[in-house]
């Protein structure tokens, strides 16, 4: 009779599978590589016939959880073909950073992805620390007001919006069925956003986890560490004007009020992604956005 | 077929249903003006130690272990409201015979409810269920029900046709039960002349030597409708089961009240929490009995000598102008003031129909966090709206969307973590004005649904967005040639430097009929920061003068 063990190794912090035959002849142990061949090892290591007496044998069989192959996360869309393209969307049940300094787009992206969401029907959130958000721009960009809870913060200091945050943040992880929860840092002072325990973002992506939401979080600068599955590095904005449709440094501008304002070119880097097991990339793209009225 | 339900001792239970700990204790109940207070009713252990209904209440207070309650009108109409609606969760047609007592007419339940013997045991539970412990009888006619269920303990069920039977072994006392009731529906002159009858004819028929139904069902008819007249007979046809009278249906009224007169104010909010408790499971009971829901509960508490406790009651629960742009807040507070008491009001708006006691205890205690009473509380009533449940079925491919009851608990956190008026979805106004939007409550069922092949055909460029800074920043622009030259605010170091590029101006105006008009010129600019560009909206204020980046661009 074959028997497998699923364990957690709390002194190794590692999964570790056993494989073991009891009272059956000794069978030769099979290699590693005969075990968890790509595809289904969990399979071939319960169906595999062996058997060992000594302690080194049955170690043989012993393999690192982080070498199991896990589900991937499901992707949806950002909202924005480019950004689907570099980044293949933002995946569900992780922590996503977008970070960037004032004027890079991040606001723009975090828009898109609550537009697309809600165009999926789901309810979202906006955790807003310094009760920033526009709501004009918001229906500009096709998010449905009412499907997007609104929770502002940062009445007043920014010790107590982000004390409000992160309790608000707890409290809507708990009650689940959210589609996108934002996280929205982008106006805290670097200083004031690092002071926010890793235990937090552990707790937070622990929350998260195996559940249908995507976490977003934008700030000036990365903050969640090795907690976030994908980070979005933003870089600094081009406007566009109409009329000339000349880049701000041209040497002729024409007069200002004969302008208007159509829209950004805006920069994006992938610093990091843990979705395919692949090494660290980092791949930039530029795309552009346009204003509400620049039709 | 009919079922009677009776409460036995009915003053004494309607306690009881507002204070379970007192089951196991010596009970009295007393009424009367001080110092003339005696003993009306009092449970059957307090009548093993000595009490008596007519005793004073300083005679009865010399008894130690005995609890004593002044009698409650609101308690019992609470619990007389109870028992009609645990007659009406069965059957429609349900007579109101007195305050301890209902009839149920049974005709048609059995293929509902199960046979007779089950829906008798049945109705038991429910009763108990409301903090009712009641007999239930069932017989074939309204009047052998109701001597049924005054006479004999727990479930009877009397098979049709042996009513005599059954019956015969009860007390004749049992044919003037209803004396007592009969305070509180008719007049005290009619009760005193019912009540004179009624011990005349019983001391006659002790006198006869009839002690029970059955002594009473063999006495000759003629002998006795001569010595006795009508009344006699009247009585003997109730001792053999064969009086009968119809039915008259009464529609209890939809309310659902419960209501807590205390002996001694109350002050903390955590005690007040143990009684709401009891309160909102009486009311879900009731309510979960009728097939009902609710969608607002009213919670009015009567504080004690409001002037000279706290000063601050006198402006407390009037809206201010910000609650008032806020039209859709989820509880409103009022204050009435009369004399040395005033009552203080919350009303507790749920965005769907929800029947559940503890979540309705959650927000009641975050609201009375948020808005604390602020005076000794000395009476509590709690009222719940009826309303039809939800009936509303997932569907496998819809996306995921919160729990209706898990959400309304978050929101009440959050609003009491960052404000009620600070949390909600968004609601665009319809002007010109800039950030004209208000707040409402959100909701998560009842959307419509999303087209999603069009949503994701939809998908596309970006739009730029602007992030506000709430209020706006104060800005000193310095101007050279008449154009912007240099920005500078001073709450926000990184937004100041060389205006490097501008659009602009643009010139908008509105609400000029009214108190707030606005005009004012707009630019888009981008400034040369520390280490990049940003793009910032600078507005000039025409009416109120002054520069004010309003956001920027991101």
């Amino acid at each position: 009779m074959s028997s497998a063990v699923v364990s957690t190794s709390a002194a190794q912090g590692r999964l570790c599978v056993f494989a073991i035959e009891e009272g059956g002849e000794v069978c030769p142990q099979p290699s590693e590589a005969e075990l968890f061949t790509e595809g289904r090892p969990l399979q071939r290591a319960f169906s595999t016939s062996s058997f060992s007496t000594s302690k080194d044998a049955r170690l043989a069989g012993i393999t690192p959880a982080s070498r199991l192959a896990r589900p991937a996360p499901e992707m949806v869309s950002s909202g924005i073909a480019a950004m689907d393209d570099l980044t293949e969307g933002l995946p569900r049940g992780c922590l996503t950073e977008i970070c960037g300094p004032a004027s890079s787009g991040r606001t723009t992206l975090l828009l898109a992805a609550l537009a697309a969401s809600t165009r999926r029907g789901e309810c979202c959130v906006l955790v807003d620390a310094s009760d920033a958000l526009d709501p004009h721009s918001a229906a500009a960009a096709g998010v449905e007001l009412d499907r997007l809870l609104w929770v502002r913060c940062g009445e007043n200091s920014p010790e107590k919006s982000l004390e409000q945050l992160l309790r608000a943040t707890d409290l809507l992880l708990d009650s689940g069925g959210f589609g996108l929860i934002v996280l929205d840092l982008g106006d805290l002072p670097p200083q004031a956003a690092r002071r926010i325990p890793l235990t937090t973002w552990f707790r937070f992506r622990r929350a998260v986890e195996h559940t249908p939401t995507v976490l977003l979080a934008v700030e000036r600068q990365s903050i969640a560490g090795s907690c976030s599955s994908l980070l979005i590095k933003l870089g600094p904005i081009k406007p566009r004007a109409r009329v000339s449709e000349q880049p701000m440094d041209s040497q002729f501008p024409p007069p200002s009020h004969a302008q208007v304002l159509t829209g950004l070119e805006i920069t994006a880097e992938l610093v990091r992604s843990r979705m395919d097991r692949k090494p660290v990339r980092s791949a930039e793209i530029t795309f552009s956005s346009r204003t509400a009225w620049a039709g | 077929m009919f079922a009677c339900i009776f409460v036995p001792n009915f003053h004494v239970a309607a306690v009881f249903r507002a204070e379970p700990e007192l089951r196991a204790r010596d009970v009295a109940i007393f009424e009367g003006k001080p110092p003339l207070e005696k003993v009306f009713a009092m449970n059957e252990s307090a009548g093993r130690v000595g009490i008596a209904p007519g005793m004073t209440k300083a005679q009865a207070e010399l008894c130690s272990e005995l609890t004593l309650r002044p009698r409650s009108l609101l308690q019992e109409s609470v619990a007389h409201a109870a028992l009609l609606d645990c007659a009406q969760s069965f059957s429609p047609r349900v007579e109101d015979v007195a305050a301890d007592t209902v009839l149920v007419d049974l005709e048609g339940m059995e293929s509902l409810f199960g046979s007779l013997p089950e829906i008798g045991r049945s109705l038991f539970r429910r009763a108990a269920d409301l903090g009712l412990d009641g007999n239930v009888a069932v017989a074939s006619n309204p009047d052998a029900a109701v001597l049924a269920a005054r006479g004999f303990c727990g479930v009877t069920v009397i098979p049709p046709g042996q009513e005599a039977e059954f019956l015969g072994s009860l007390p004749v006392e049992v044919l003037f039960g209803d004396r007592i009731e009969g305070k509180e529906r008719e007049g005290k002159q009619k009760e005193d002349v019912w009540g004179k009858k009624s011990e005349c004819l019983l001391a006659t028929l002790k006198r006869w030597g009839i002690c029970d139904l059955r002594s009473l069902a063999a006495l000759p008819e003629i002998a006795l409708s001569e010595r006795l007249g009508q009344g006699g007979l009247r009585l003997q046809q109730l001792a053999r089961g064969a009086a009968s009278h119809t039915l008259v249906p009464v529609e209890a009224p939809a309310v659902f009240e419960e209501a807590i007169e205390l002996e001694h104010p109350i002050v903390l909010l955590e005690p007040l929490a143990f009684l709401l408790n009891r309160l909102l499971e009486q009311i879900c009971a009731r309510l979960t009995a009728r097939a009902l829901a609710t969608q607002e509960l009213r919670l009015t508490l009567e504080l004690q000598n409001l002037a000279g406790v706290d000063p601050q009651l006198d402006t407390f629960g009037i809206p201010s102008e910000s609650d008032a742009s806020h039209s859709t807040v989820q509880s409103s507070a009022q204050y009435f003031v009369s004399g040395r008491q005033s009552k203080f009001c919350r009303t507790l708006r749920l965005p769907l129909p929800m029947l559940d006691p503890k979540l309705f205890l959650k927000l009641l205690q975050l609201d009375l966090n948020a808005h604390p009473p602020g005076a000794p509380i000395m009476k509590i009533h709690l009222t719940a709206e009826p309303a039809r449940p939800r009936s509303a079925q997932g569907g496998l491919f819809l996306p995921p969307s919160p729990e209706p009851e898990k959400l309304e608990l978050t929101l009440a956190r959050i609003a009491g973590l960052v404000g009620e008026a600070r949390a909600g979805s968004l609601e665009l106004l319809d002007t010109y004005r800039a950030d004209g939007f208000r707040m409402r409550r959100f909701v998560s069922e009842g959307l419509p649904e999303t087209n999603r092949r069009e949503a994701a055909a939809e998908e596309k460029t970006a739009v730029a967005a602007l992030r506000r800074f709430r209020p706006p920043l104060r800005a000193t622009v310095t101007l050279e040639n008449e154009d912007l030259a240099r920005v500078v605010c001073s709450k926000k170091r990184e937004v100041q430097g060389n205006v490097l590029w501008k659009v602009g101006p643009w010139r908008s105006s509105g609400d000029w009929w009214e108190r707030e008009a606005w005009a004012r010129d707009e630019w888009d600019i981008a400034l040369q920061n520390a280490d990049s560009v940003a793009l910032y909206r600078l507005v000039h204020d025409l009416l109120g003068g002054g520069w004010f980046v309003e956001g920027t661009y991101d």
